[in-house]
């Protein structure tokens, strides 16, 4: 799992950044890696995932990943809105408090 | 051979922006800036410029046409007063955010309400956090003289910012002058075509404008700040090379008679030229006072000012706009602020003045050379900010 804070580390400071915020590669929409807005992480014990989809059909951002026997989230995009959590009817994800 | 024409302040603008080879100029007519366009949509008449001349229905819309010519890497100027550059507030921080490098002439106005066509700096000290460097002429040459200067600063890649000069309504936008000016060749060698950095260009694509949330605002704007402490460094380039080509020197800002002074005046535009001439005539009784007038408000010439200062033991700040609930107006809130920062301890005190295009008189200018005098001479402040010239 990608660290939270290695995802702002990651992030161009203001020597580096285009000027004015110009993005200046077109279809780089999905190189934001929007990860770091979590205030929340979703952890899934894997062991009891019973691969129902259900929070993979829920999931607002499209950061649950189908895997063969259960499922993952993608950091990366993950905003931690807990949705997955609420819906699993095994109750195998559990939201755990980011830290800054 | 100098070429010496007679032209209002306003004229000598659009006479610096026909010689500047501008690509677009989108604009609306408003007292007391309305002969800046209305001159130089003569020359777009006349065939004398190839400019392309937009005419807007709002001054919003002029800026906003602005921003995106800007950004296709034409050179563009507008102009504007008043309630024009009130409207345009909200495009001028977009102008600057996105770093196009758009000189505009501004012929200071008061702001309403009550509605008043008259000289006062409220116009543009309403917008002075939005970025843009803030040049300040005390006649039509400076202001002919800083048009060119600003289109050179403005562009420089190490600044990329947008620069407005700023000339008194009335007191400098319609008084004729005689202004030295330069060949047109001479001008277009000084100020070749502008060299974009980065321009929307249909082949190679880029995203301008983007939403920018917390985690990337914060360095954008950054950059925004560190553009303007590069400028002083431009400026400073800029005013070099201009006084090789005319023999004018220009700075941050000018002093006046300030070597021994031990009392002066601190102010921006047209007031400086009475200062000036009231501090020559107190001189002769042999009153050691002096003028500082910065040239560009922003970014603020601190280094300057403190230079200029040097053993003034007593400075008189001259406001001519109101910043209303402050415990000083602008200018002495930024000199002050100054003189604490490096560790510069004298009095001052900050004069509110000629608001409406109330007359600065040489008689009120000379009482206030007299009280700055006076607490130069006995160290204590009588008023800090004091009201010149407004009726009980």
């Amino acid at each position: 799992m990608r660290r939270f804070e290695e995802l702002s580390e990651k992030k161009l400071g203001w020597k580096s950044l285009p000027i004015g915020g110009y993005l200046l590669e077109p279809g780089s929409a999905m190189k934001y890696k929007t990860g770091d807005w979590r205030a929340f992480r979703p952890v899934i014990d894997q062991e009891r995932c019973v691969n129902c989809l259900l929070c993979w059909i829920y999931c607002p951002d499209s950061a649950i990943i189908r895997l063969e026997k259960f499922v993952d989230v993608n950091y990366d995009y993950c905003k931690g809105c807990g949705i997955c959590a609420n819906e699993c009817p095994v109750k195998c994800i559990k939201m755990v408090e980011e830290r800054r | 051979m100098v070429k010496v024409i007679g032209l209002t302040g306003d004229e000598a603008v659009a006479y610096a922006v026909k010689q500047c080879n501008v690509d677009v100029v989108a604009a609306y007519p408003i007292t007391p800036q309305t002969i800046m366009v209305e001159a130089f949509s003569e020359y777009v008449h006349n065939g004398e410029v190839n400019t392309e001349f937009v005419c807007v229905e709002s001054e919003h819309s002029a800026m906003s046409a602005c921003v995106g010519a800007s950004l296709t890497g034409a050179r563009v100027f507008t102009a504007t007063a008043s309630q024009g550059l009130a409207l345009m507030h909200e495009i001028l921080y977009i102008a600057s955010g996105l770093r196009c490098p758009i000189v505009m002439g501004v012929a200071n106005r008061a702001l309403s309400a009550p509605i008043n066509i008259h000289n006062d700096h409220s116009d543009m000290m309403g917008s002075r956090d939005c970025g843009w460097i803030q040049i300040y002429a005390e006649n039509s040459q400076e202001a002919y003289d800083w048009v060119i200067q600003a289109f050179k600063i403005a562009e420089d890649p190490r600044v990329l910012l947008p620069a407005s000069v700023n000339l008194d309504g009335f007191i400098l936008s319609h008084s004729m002058e005689g202004v030295e000016v330069l060949e047109d060749e001479e001008v277009s060698k000084f100020l070749p075509p502008r060299k974009p950095v980065i321009t929307i260009d249909p082949t190679k694509p880029v995203t301008v404008g983007a939403l920018c949330l917390p985690d990337y605002y914060f360095e954008v704007k950054f950059q925004q700040i560190q553009a303007l402490k590069e400028a002083y460094k431009v400026i400073r380039e800029v005013n070099k090379e201009y006084e090789v080509l005319t023999g004018r020197k220009y700075g941050l800002l000018e002093t006046y008679a300030m070597e021994d002074a031990e009392a002066a005046i601190v102010c921006l535009g047209s007031t400086a030229g009475t200062a000036k001439a009231v501090a020559k005539e107190l001189r002769k009784n042999g009153k050691k006072v002096g003028v500082i007038k910065p040239w560009i408000y922003r970014p603020f010439p601190e280094e300057d000012l403190i230079k200029a200062v040097g053993d003034v033991k007593a400075l008189a700040v001259l406001d001519r706009a109101c910043s209303f609930g402050a415990p000083f107006n602008a200018l002495c809130n930024d000199v002050i602020g100054t003189l604490y920062r490096h560790g510069k301890n004298l009095n001052v005190f900050n004069c509110l003045y000629g608001l409406g295009g109330r007359d600065m008189t040489p008689n009120d200018l000379k009482s206030i050379f007299n009280e700055a005098l006076e607490v130069a001479k006995t160290g204590k402040v009588k008023e800090y900010v004091k009201v010149v010239g407004v009726r009980e």
